[in-house]
């Protein structure tokens, strides 16, 4: 049935979401891009894209972190004119979207805020997805409890806060744990969102949702191994969706080693490849062969998570669109400034290791 | 001689001269000294500029290896430098100073120590972690370089200084102290060698006058011994006397050499 009134409301930004889609860069614009001399070249090449002229007014010398800046900002106009335009239940959605880089940025003014820095330098670093109109009021607490009360009254977040975290977590447990805990509490809240808006959204959806769950899951589960993280804690950490729970998320918690890990990830077929490789590079060397191995799994993650995202656009009448847009768009902008810093740095050798979308 | 370069005016004695004479023995001793002193600290700091030489260049690698890696952790995970700097509680890489004695120099050693903290162990814990890792490690070996670097390069500054200084004192020992000794040794030389011509002139001045005198005297007494035929012999031997050994035979009584 959504099928039928979907265009009514939505259809006019699908259309516009699907034009944008086609001004990601493709594999030969990529290759334009990979054999740039300098920075200066480089915005040249970029100029011929869907980016245009957005450094046209930077001052030389060009610096990647501007050029990431940029591009962000590109793609935060983009957000904010769909967002502008849609109505319920998409506009429900397209908020939901924002809600996971707000998580970054209040984590983020809780740290600097707890060690009382300078708030407008704070409000600077926040992502521009994420910005809320309450967001500076964050900065006026002056103690722990003020904090914890400013976030659940003033922020969006507060649900997943309040059901999470109590006041005195705040001040001790580390703040990665915090993150992480918060943005368990939101997986699975948009996870149950999309259920409810039901049809192609939720299957599309939840296939992407479940592997960012699982690619959370496995991260933190290798990234915690020879820490101080409690086994528990670490439980509690994971998702309670994605296709390794319960049973792969059970047994992740317990791991001790990277073997474990690659255990559970045999009973889904599509992770399977993930470490395999990556065990293969490992028994090479001892130290190099782990970072590589580590950087490599990374890898995999965001080709997986480009092809998910690349398969929402095969449906239609369904919002998984918006959300898989926004995260190639991020992909992208990850491979620009990965191309860009080899280009600064000199390092032709590793400039192809981007994930190209097209 | 003594008028050609620079000299002390001491008064020329004798123990003037001696005094000249031990400075001298000094100076030349203190000359090789430094010569030696001199030889040990280029050895060392040649040896010195080519480990700066090296750290240099190894630094350059490094440093390329840590920004790189640090380019990854933006890809993986973003920008993570606010959260780091707000969890770094304590310095892991400490630094440390002790000094080491080469020929006399003092030269400040400095010595990385490194203590494995977990400040930040968490970040990037749903994401990138691994790389954080990798950075952190590599951005830590690129700081013990900085450090190696630092203390050769310090060890570099005060030995070339240490270097000029001695090389100054060697020349300056070499051409101005020794030729000035060397000068006044030949100068007061000279000088007593001028006063014992002008003793020995003074000499037989006097030993003329005695000898005009004593004719003299012998004139009057031959006047006298015209009336007289005694004295006159007398007077006779003494003139065959004199008039072959007058001088050496004054000498003994009066001239000490």
């Amino acid at each position: 049935m959504e099928a039928l009134f979907f265009n009514a409301s939505t259809g006019f930004l699908e259309g516009i979401v699907r034009g944008y889609k086609t001004g990601i860069l493709t594999q030969s614009q990529y290759t334009n891009l990979t054999q740039c001399e300098t920075l200066e070249d480089f915005r040249m090449q970029l100029s011929s894209t869907d980016y245009g002229n957005f450094l046209a007014n930077e001052p030389l010398p060009l610096s990647t972190s501007t050029i990431a800046d940029k591009a962000t900002q590109v793609l935060v106009d983009q957000f904010n004119y769909l967002r502008s335009n849609a109505v319920e239940p998409l506009s429900k959605f397209l908020e939901y979207m924002t809600y996971g880089y707000m998580i970054d940025n209040v984590v983020l003014l809780i740290t600097g805020t707890l060690h009382e820095r300078d708030t407008h330098e704070l409000l600077e670093r926040c992502h521009p997805l994420g910005v809320f109109d309450t967001m500076p009021a964050l900065c006026v607490a002056t103690n722990v409890e003020e904090l914890y009360r400013s976030v659940l009254v003033e922020t969006p977040l507060a649900p997943y806060f309040r059901d999470c975290i109590s006041a005195s977590d705040l001040d001790d447990l580390n703040i990665e744990i915090i993150r992480n805990t918060v943005y368990k509490a939101y997986l699975e809240d948009f996870y149950a969102f999309c259920s409810s808006v039901g049809g192609p959204t939720s299957q599309v959806m939840h296939s992407i949702l479940s592997f960012e769950a699982d690619r959370r899951t496995i991260n933190i589960t290798i990234n915690s191994l020879n820490t101080d993280l409690a086994k528990e804690q670490r439980a509690k950490l994971f998702p309670a969706i994605g296709r390794l729970y319960p049973a792969g998320n059970n047994a992740l918690a317990k791991a001790d080693d990277v073997d474990t890990v690659r255990q559970v990830c045999e009973y889904v077929p599509e992770y399977r490849s993930f470490l395999d490789a990556s065990s293969n590079t490992q028994n090479g060397d001892s130290y190099g062969g782990d970072g590589s191995a580590a950087a490599a799994l990374e890898d995999k993650f965001f080709a997986e998570e480009v092809r998910l995202n690349k398969n929402a656009f095969l449906q239609q009448f369904q919002y998984g669109v918006f959300y898989s847009y926004v995260k190639l768009k991020e992909q992208e902008i990850r491979s620009i400034t990965w191309i860009a810093e080899c280009i600064a740095q000199n390092a032709k050798d590793r400039i192809h290791d981007y994930i190209p979308i097209f | 001689m003594s008028g050609s370069g620079a000299r002390e005016s001491p008064f020329p004695t004798r123990m003037a001269l001696t005094n000249t004479k031990i400075r001298l023995k000094g100076a030349q001793t203190g000359h090789s000294l430094l010569a030696k002193k001199r030889d040990a600290l280029t050895t060392r700091f040649r040896a010195i500029l080519r480990k700066v030489d090296e750290a240099k260049r190894k630094m350059g690698r490094v440093m390329q290896l840590a920004s790189f890696s640090l380019a990854e952790v933006t890809y993986a995970t973003g920008d993570i430098s606010y959260l780091v700097q707000e969890q770094a509680k304590n310095a892991t890489l400490k630094v440390k100073a002790r000094q080491d004695n080469v020929s006399g120099v003092v030269l400040p050693v400095f010595e990385v120590d490194r203590t494995t903290g977990s400040d930040f162990n968490l970040t990037g814990l749903g994401r990138g972690g691994q790389q954080v890792l990798k950075s952190k490690e590599v951005y830590a070996k690129a700081a013990e370089t900085l450090v190696e670097l630092a203390s050769l390069q310090t060890a570099f500054m005060i030995l070339d200084e240490v270097i000029r200084v001695t090389n100054r004192r060697v020349n300056a020992i070499e051409h101005v102290i020794i030729p000035k000794l060397e000068n006044t040794v030949k100068y007061i030389l000279s000088e007593l060698d001028e006063m014992d011509r002008e003793e020995f002139f003074r000499l037989k001045k006097v030993q003329g006058k005695k000898k005009r005198d004593a004719e003299a005297a012998a004139a009057l007494l031959a006047g006298k011994a015209t009336t007289e035929e005694a004295p006159v012999e007398t007077v006779a031997e003494d003139d065959e006397g004199e008039g072959g050994g007058d001088l050496l035979s004054s000498r003994d009584e009066d001239v000490i050499f």
